[in-house]
This record gives structure tokens, C-alpha cells and sequence, in this order.
């Protein structure tokens, strides 16, 4: 009887002592499969309300999608040797998948993907690529043109206003299709560019905003690092605004909002890590649009007419179904020089190339 | 068509010129007692992010001005203790602490990137303000604005007509005789210092608080150096500095409002305006005049034995 119950409890406890083991041994492993690191290097304050808050918006989603995913975020870094160290570290911290989030960080990031190959690296708007570097973005000239007709359709002074970082063709092609848009339902309508010479100098984004505010500017967009002190500046003075890069701009502006372009990284983010962690990622040069899920146009505010708001969801479906292109000619540059015979169009893919500015916008592309 | 136009540029030269003028100052009075500041740039950063946190705090942007000329002060006394108790290089604490600033302010503003503040508004006066164009131009100003040329004629009452001013500049020009005479220039220098901080801090106040009204990285872009610069273009004089530091916002005003208006000039080239036009007039006023640079600026006091 004693000697059964002692047999009972040896093998009780022996069991229990497999679990244990099995416990000790299986769970960490389970886990470990099941967790990625991701980690995010930022150029500037995830608070920005525009590009980094973007990126970090983007990894906050992804980890909600995805609630065994660890983020390890570090905000302003700078471009260069700083760059890879902070890297290296995420690296040795675990972190399997890297998003270098500016694009100055594209070099640094690919010297960092040579010395890890089994780690991934993802780049916003890189131009080259490596077995273990894939790069993504979103085309925005037909969302600019999106907000060209919203704008168009909304302004009183038949002008509009753009705060621009640097005269490159990125931004010059943006500024473009805005105009294009502007003009296809507002034939008077003008635009005004003042370039700031940097991405960051608050102060001088101000004086730069009335000075276009002085020449009679009613609608103001803007493409440097944060818009924050634009839009807040054209609302103060009653003027309307256009918004990019961060879906959220709309708060500093609630009475003049027109619309804006964003990006929505989110559910891109949780593809990425997604495929990560299956073992399905590739290498690839991923460049979305308007049909992406990542270019998103932001809700209009109360000062755009309803008839704009339906012709520019119209257009925006005749991007998605290639009906329409936001460069058709025939276009003159605003020296008078023709860029685009009529009937043709310049493609998306060539805007790298654009070094002049559209008939009608006031400004100098060099 | 000319005369909105004129308002612009003079507006927009006040309100550059305004955060110039007090960072003129400030490194006026420090180096008028011997002491290069590289270190203004920083000073100017803590008053920013002070006065803005202090304003989203309280809700409240005079007491937001009241905190970054403090906070200024504070902090040049930390570079007053690098170079005079420690005896320290002037340069080489300078850039530190220009560093220093640039990291606490970020540190201090990482929290404050997007809030919003009504921050200092416009004061209008009654009639003064009504009278068409001379009422823009001259009576459509935060506080700061209308501050800024009274406080700077003090400065220069208080340098070039009181006594402790008079030994402020007998440190500057020799200490070892100041000492002879029976000042104490630590002390002295230590005063000094802090008042360029107040003013440093004010400078950056009207950044963050009037002008941009928000808060953002090194939000200063250089204009600490720019004014360190404008101390030698007005010669170590604080009624000149009003001149320089008008002249430096103008340009800057007028080459945004000539792209707004659409003239057909690289932006990259306007862009270099208010540096050109800097180096052209101090070549013009330089010419066969005295240099007015105190006469031990930048040297270490060592105490006489």
C-alpha cells in the first residue's frame, strides 16, 4: 500500500519534472519563433506631425496587427556613420528587420546589410538594392493633382502657395501636378512657390508663408520636414491649407483644412514583418499609388464644396484604373517652352527628370 | 502696388530683425566685457524651448518670456563659470556649449513638437494702428517687437552712461588695470554674462513664442552665429546693432518676398542675399574707421599677483 502510493507519487512527480523540462525547454523556443524585432531609425522627432510621424504611426499599427512583434524606435539620428552604429546595435539587440526611414540612410543602410545578411532592411524611396535591402514608396504626383483640383475648386483668390524645401525634381513634379489639377477646374487659377533652401527652419517657413499670404495667397501647401508651422500660420490668418505626409496635420488647421496627401505605412509595415517572419520576404523595388493602401487622401474639411469633393474621388478612381495621367500634354514649362506635345504624356516613372516648372506656377526650378 | 509691397518687406524685417537684435545684444555685452559667446546659438535654443514649454504650460506666453530670459541667464552662467572661475578657452567652452543647448532644448522639447499655443499676438493700438499703411508698418507688433529698440537704448544707456557700464568696458579693453582701479572683474563679467543670457533667452523667446509658434529642433538655424557676425558688423555698438540686425532681417524678408512676388531669380542665389549684402556694406563702413573691438576680447583675466 505504502510502497504503491510512493510508486504514485514518483511517477506524479516525474511527469510534473517532464512538464517542467518540456516548459523550460519548448516555451522560450515557441516564443522566440513567433517574436520578430523591428527596428526604426528616424531623421527627426516622431512628433512632427509629418514625415517621421508618418514612419512611426506606421510601426505603431503594425504592432497592433501584430502584437508579438517587438519595435525598438530612435529618433533623430543622423545620416551617416551615426546611422550604422545605431543600427549595428539594433542588430545585436535582435532586431531582424531594419527601416532606415530617411533616405539619406540608404547608404549607411546598405553597408550594414552587407555585414548582416540574415537580417532584412526596408528603405523609404531608395534607389538601390541588395539581396537583403528591398525598398518601398508610394508615387505622389496624382494625389497632388488630387489637391490641385480640391484646392482650385475652394479658393476665393484664385491663387495658391507652396513652401518648399529645395527646387529638386521630386518636389518641382509634385508642385507641378498640383498645379495641373488647380487649372483643369480653375483656369485663372496661379501658384506661387517660395523655396526655404532646407527642410527645417521654422522661423523662416513663417515669414515665407506671409510673404505668400501678402501677394494674396488664400490656399498654402507646403514640402519640408513638418508642416506645422505653415499650416498654422495660413490658418491664423484665415487662409486655407493643403496637408502631406502625416494623415494628422488636419488638427492644426480645423477651419481652413482643404485635404491632404499621406502616407499610411501601417499595414505595409505588418506585410513586411509578416513576411519576415514566414520566411516569404524579397527583395524588391515596391513603388505604390493612389490604389495602395499607403497613399492615402486624407478627409476634406468643411471649406471644400461638395461637387469637389465628387470630382475629385471621379479622378481619383480614373487614376487607379490608368484612364487618366496627371501629365498630359500639351504643356508648356512657365518659361514658355514646350515639355509635352499634346497628346502625349509624361510618365511617372521619368519624373526624376523634371527640372522646370509648369505655365502658371510663379517660382524658379534652378 | 508699391505700397503693399513696402509694408511686406518692412514687416517681414522687423519680425526677422526683432530675434536678431536681442541675440546682437546680448553678444554685445558679453564680449563688451572681454568674453566671446560661440556658445549664443545654445542660449537662444533653452529660451525657446523654455518659453514654449512654459507657455503650454500655463497657457500664459508673457510668463513663457519671463521663463526663457531666466532660463537664458541660468544657462550663460554655466559657460561664465567654464571661463571665468574655471578659466576655460572661450571658444572651445562656447562651442560646448552651443552643443549643450542644442541637445537639453531638444531633449526638453521632445515631448512638445506639436502642441499648440496662441503664443504672442499682435498689439494693436488703438488709432496708431488705423492709420492706413503707416498703421501696418509701424503699430502691428507683438510685444517683443515694440520692446526691442527701448531695450536696446538701455543696453546702451547702461554701458555707455552709468558707471558699472564704464567698468563693464574697462574689463573689456584691460581687466588688469579695471583690477588696479579697484573692480572686480569676475564679478563684473559674471553680471554681464548674465544679462546677455537674459537677452539671448528673449531672442529665442520671440522664435518659438511670436514667430514661428511652435517649437522645433534647433529651431535657431545658425541666427546665434548669425549675431555673433552682426556684433562686429555694429562694431560693439548697441544702437548700431539695431541698424545691422534691421538690415540682415530685411534681406532676409525681402528675398522670400521676391520669390513670393515671382522675380526671376534662382532661389539659390536669393538665398545668399542677406550674406552678400552683409559683406558688402561692412566692406563699405569698415574702410579707414578705428576697429572698435574691445581691447582683451576672447584673452583670459588671470588674476594679478
Amino acid at each position: 500500500m505504502n510502497g504503491k502510493k510512493m510508486n504514485h507519487t514518483v511517477k506524479l512527480l516525474s511527469v510534473l519534472a517532464c512538464l517542467a523540462l518540456i516548459l523550460a525547454w519548448g516555451l522560450p523556443e515557441a516564443t522566440a519563433q513567433a517574436k520578430l524585432k523591428v527596428g526604426i531609425i528616424h531623421i527627426g522627432s516622431i512628433n512632427d506631425a509629418g514625415y517621421n510621424q508618418a514612419h512611426s504611426e506606421g510601426v505603431q499599427i503594425m504592432k497592433k496587427n501584430l502584437p508579438n512583434v517587438e519595435v525598438i524606435q530612435v529618433e533623430n539620428v543622423p545620416e551617416g556613420a551615426d546611422a550604422e552604429r545605431v543600427m549595428e546595435n539594433m542588430i545585436k539587440q535582435g532586431a531582424q528587420l531594419i527601416i532606415p526611414a530617411s533616405f539619406g540612410y540608404l547608404d549607411p543602410a546598405l553597408r550594414v546589410a552587407k555585414k548582416y545578411p540574415d537580417v532584412k532592411f526596408v528603405h523609404p524611396g531608395g534607389y538601390k538594392l541588395a539581396p537583403n535591402l528591398g525598398t518601398y514608396w508610394a508615387s505622389t504626383p496624382d494625389a497632388f493633382y488630387l489637391m490641385g483640383i480640391a484646392a482650385g475648386k475652394t479658393t476665393k483668390t484664385n491663387k495658391a502657395g507652396y513652401v518648399v524645401a529645395l527646387p529638386i525634381s521630386f518636389f518641382l513634379a509634385n508642385i507641378n501636378a498640383f498645379h495641373l489639377g488647380a487649372r483643369s477646374v480653375n483656369p485663372k487659377m496661379e501658384t506661387r512657390v517660395v523655396f526655404m533652401g532646407t527642410f527645417l527652419d521654422a522661423p523662416k517657413e513663417a515669414t515665407a508663408t506671409n510673404a505668400l499670404l501678402d501677394q494674396g495667397v488664400d490656399v498654402l501647401g507646403v514640402i519640408v520636414d513638418s508642416p506645422i508651422t505653415v499650416v498654422q500660420a495660413a490658418e491664423k490668418r484665415g487662409a486655407y491649407s493643403v496637408g502631406y505626409h502625416y494623415l494628422g496635420v488636419q488638427k492644426f488647421a480645423p477651419k481652413g483644412w482643404v485635404s491632404g496627401i499621406a502616407f499610411t505605412w501601417g499595414e505595409l509595415y505588418t506585410r513586411f514583418a509578416k513576411q519576415v517572419m514566414d520566411n516569404t520576404w524579397k527583395s524588391e523595388a515596391l513603388l505604390g499609388n493612389l490604389a495602395s493602401d499607403f497613399l492615402t487622401v486624407a478627409p476634406f474639411g468643411p471649406a471644400v464644396p461638395p461637387d469637389a469633393i465628387k470630382l475629385v474621388n471621379e479622378t481619383k478612381q480614373e487614376f487607379i484604373n490608368g484612364k487618366k495621367n496627371a501629365y498630359q500634354g500639351p504643356i508648356k514649362d512657365n518659361k514658355g517652352v514646350e515639355r509635352v506635345k499634346a497628346g502625349e504624356f509624361w510618365p511617372l516613372t521619368n519624373i526624376g527628370r523634371m527640372d522646370w516648372l509648369v505655365e502658371g506656377v510663379i517660382g524658379q526650378p534652378k | 502696388m508699391i505700397g503693399p509691397f513696402l509694408i511686406s518687406i518692412f514687416s517681414g524685417a522687423i519680425h526677422s530683425g526683432t530675434p536678431l537684435l536681442y541675440a546682437t545684444l546680448s553678444e554685445a555685452v558679453g564680449e563688451r566685457t572681454g568674453i566671446v559667446n560661440l556658445g549664443l546659438e545654445g542660449v537662444m535654443l533653452i529660451g525657446a524651448v523654455v518659453g514654449f514649454t512654459t507657455t503650454v504650460q500655463t497657457g500664459n506666453p508673457f510668463l513663457g518670456v519671463l521663463a526663457a530670459a531666466l532660463a537664458g541667464g541660468l544657462f550663460n552662467m554655466v559657460f561664465g563659470f567654464l571661463v571665468i572661475t574655471r578659466r576655460a578657452n572661450q571658444l572651445a567652452s562656447g562651442l560646448a556649449l552651443m552643443f549643450c543647448g542644442v541637445g537639453l532644448s531638444a531633449m526638453i522639447g521632445a515631448s512638445l513638437i506639436g502642441s499648440r499655443i496662441e503664443g504672442l499676438n499682435e498689439i494693436q493700438i488703438p488709432l496708431l494702428s488705423g492709420i492706413p499703411v503707416i498703421g501696418r508698418m509701424f503699430f502691428n507688433y507683438d510685444i517683443l517687437v515694440y520692446s526691442a529698440i527701448p531695450v536696446a537704448v538701455l543696453v546702451w544707456w547702461l554701458m555707455f552712461r552709468t558707471r558699472w557700464g564704464l567698468s563693464l568696458r574697462a574689463i573689456g579693453e584691460n581687466p588688469t588695470a579695471a583690477f588696479a582701479a579697484g573692480k572686480n572683474p569676475h564679478r563684473l563679467q559674471y553680471q554681464a554674462l548674465f544679462i546677455a543670457g537674459i537677452l539671448g533667452g528673449i531672442a529665442g523667446a520671440h522664435l518659438s513664442l511670436a514667430i514661428a509658434k511652435t517649437w522645433a529642433e534647433w529651431m535657431t538655424a545658425g541666427r546665434g552665429f548669425v549675431a555673433v557676425a552682426l556684433v562686429i558688423f555694429s562694431k560693439w555698438h548697441p544702437i548700431r546693432a539695431i541698424a545691422g540686425s534691421l538690415l540682415f532681417g530685411g534681406a532676409i524678408s525681402l528675398q522670400l518676398q521676391m520669390q513670393a512676388r515671382g522675380v526671376p531669380v534662382s532661389s539659390f542665389l536669393l538665398d545668399m542675399l542677406p550674406y552678400v549684402l552683409s559683406l558688402v556694406v561692412l566692406a563699405i563702413w569698415s574702410g579707414a574707421r578705428r576697429h572698435a573691438a574691445p581691447g582683451s576680447l576672447g584673452r583670459v583675466f588671470q588674476g594679478t599677483e
